[in-house]
């Protein structure tokens, strides 16, 4: 547990030594007021709740959480550090959960940092605090489940364009799949258990879900097996190709 | 003396590239071994091998009496690393990046400063400790990657090629560091410069086309060379043992 800790640590802090954590604070919070108060119409719509800004954080973390997650290992590689690393004695779960914790956290800094916005609406209206809640929550399993899919990626390559890149397709595609347009699409030849399975395995189907303010023990599980399974996906990955 | 690293028949390939052919390497405490042989010949390979970082096609590696294959945390323990190049994350000082290591490799949070002064001092890098590390010359960016693998005193130390990009004085200092080290500790380390072997080590192993072509001490090594040969006749016997054309001398 230390040996993570000590990898989040360092981590953490290097998301701080550049300006990546400034750049990338900037954009979000700019980005989310853009999507809230402009597209999302919060004001006109006349109602006091987050809807118009939980609707565009997964689209938000779309393009900002693989800027984060494609350095996680692809850096290591590239710098060679990743034969420090693996060499040292700690084992290679800790070494992922700890980086993978580290940008998961930042990115609820990120998120934690929209707070105006609760502010606002609040002091406007009389929001339903738990919906409220609930999106956050859902916004922080989108965000950990790109990241986790992230580091799966970059533990592939030494080359973090590529590992950009790839895994925005990956989540966009992730994302895609519980669209009504998609399953629409398949619709037509597929049989309705294969579209419920497709719809299923969408990381929007169970976003929305939680979005609307009902916190289910499915839509945790998903998330939390979905976060776990790629974790032990990247460390088998780094496992078997130390060196490439 | 205990004996510390026993890498026994490794071999390793990379799809149809056979990079190490069966390489047997025994170090015991108190032995420097200088890991010579031509670019390419499986040094690095090996060394990677011996420190878990790659494993073997095939063989069975025991560093500080555990079984690398079984116990990769418990070897892990038991050796200091610098690997080919030094590498470091770039965007830490000196001190952050050797208190991570310090960490990473479990010292007590009390003795941590201890542990960083010492190596500080062995490696004279007191004037750059709270240095950014990209900020650094090649020199010092070696001595953090030296600093790094003996942070936790271990009793064995693989290290790839510690003295290149060193000035002359640089590389006295650390041969004398490894000098001094060598009487307890079970050291390989990888070179190209034959004076080096000359100068630190007790034994020398040659490596072609990933084989052992020889292993003995340093006498041995230069007694190889022709007998016609007056100057320089650690290179000779190099270029006897390693050059496609010559026979394999074992």
């Amino acid at each position: 547990m230390s040996a993570c800790r000590t990898i989040f640590g360092r981590e953490f802090s290097s998301y701080f030594a550049t300006p990546l954590a400034a750049v990338f604070l900037v954009v979000f919070l700019f980005l989310a007021g853009i999507f809230t108060f402009s597209m999302g119409t919060l004001f006109e719509r006349g109602q006091a709740d987050l809807r118009p800004f939980f609707q565009f954080v997964p689209w938000l973390f779309l393009f900002l959480a693989p800027a984060l997650s494609m350095r996680l290992w692809a850096e290591e590689r590239r710098l060679g550090t990743i034969e420090i690393i693996t060499t040292l004695p700690i084992g290679i779960g800790h070494a992922v959960t700890g980086k993978f914790l580290a940008a998961w956290l930042f990115s609820l800094f990120a998120l934690a940092l929209t707070f105006p916005i609760w502010i606002t609406v609040s002091w406007l209206g009389d929001p339903d605090q738990g919906a409220i809640v609930a999106g956050y929550l859902a916004s922080a399993m989108v965000a950990g489940i790109f990241l986790a899919i992230g580091s799966l990626v970059s533990a592939m390559t030494k080359n973090q364009v590529i590992a950009f890149v790839v895994t925005v397709v990956l989540c966009f595609l992730a994302l895609l799949t519980g669209f009504p347009v998609v399953l629409d699409f398949f619709r037509g030849w597929l049989p309705t258990d294969a579209i419920n399975l497709i719809a299923g395995v969408s990381v929007m189907t169970h976003f929305t879900s939680l979005m609307r303010g009902v916190i289910e023990v499915r839509d945790l599980v998903y998330f939390a097996t979905a976060i776990y399974a790629l974790l032990a996906a990247t460390a088998l990955m780094i496992d078997w190709r130390k060196s490439i | 003396m205990a004996e510390l690293i026993n890498a026994q028949n490794l071999y390793k390939s990379f799809g149809a590239i056979r990079a190490v052919n069966g390489v047997t390497l025994r170090v015991s405490a108190g032995e420097v071994v200088g890991f010579l042989g031509p670019n390419g010949a499986g040094k690095t390979t090996t060394m990677r091998m011996l420190t878990g970082f790659l494993d073997p096609t095939d063989g069975e590696i025991t560093m500080g009496g555990f079984v690398l294959r079984d116990d990769p945390i418990g070897a892990r323990r038991t050796f200091g690393y610098l690997p080919e190049g030094a590498p470091a994350y770039p965007d830490m000082t000196v001190r952050a990046y050797l208190t991570f290591i310090a960490r990473a490799r479990a010292i007590p949070a009390r003795e941590i400063a201890a542990r960083l002064d010492d190596v500080v001092k062995r490696v004279h890098l007191g004037g750059v400790i709270d240095q950014v590390i990209e900020t650094l010359s090649k020199g010092f960016k070696r001595r953090v990657g030296i600093a790094q693998a003996l942070i936790h005193d271990p009793p064995i130390l693989i290290m790839d090629e510690p003295t290149d990009g060193l000035d002359p004085n640089q590389k006295h200092e650390v041969r004398e560091l490894i000098r001094t080290m060598g009487s307890t500790k079970a050291i390989v380390l990888s070179t190209h410069i034959l004076e080096e072997v000359e100068a630190v080590c007790t034994r020398a192993v040659v490596i072609a086309a990933g084989r052992v072509v020889f292993d003995g001490t340093p006498d041995e090594f230069e007694r190889q060379a022709p007998a016609t040969v007056t100057r320089n006749r650690m290179d000779s016997a190099f270029r006897t043992m390693t050059s496609p054309a010559s026979e394999v001398v074992s």
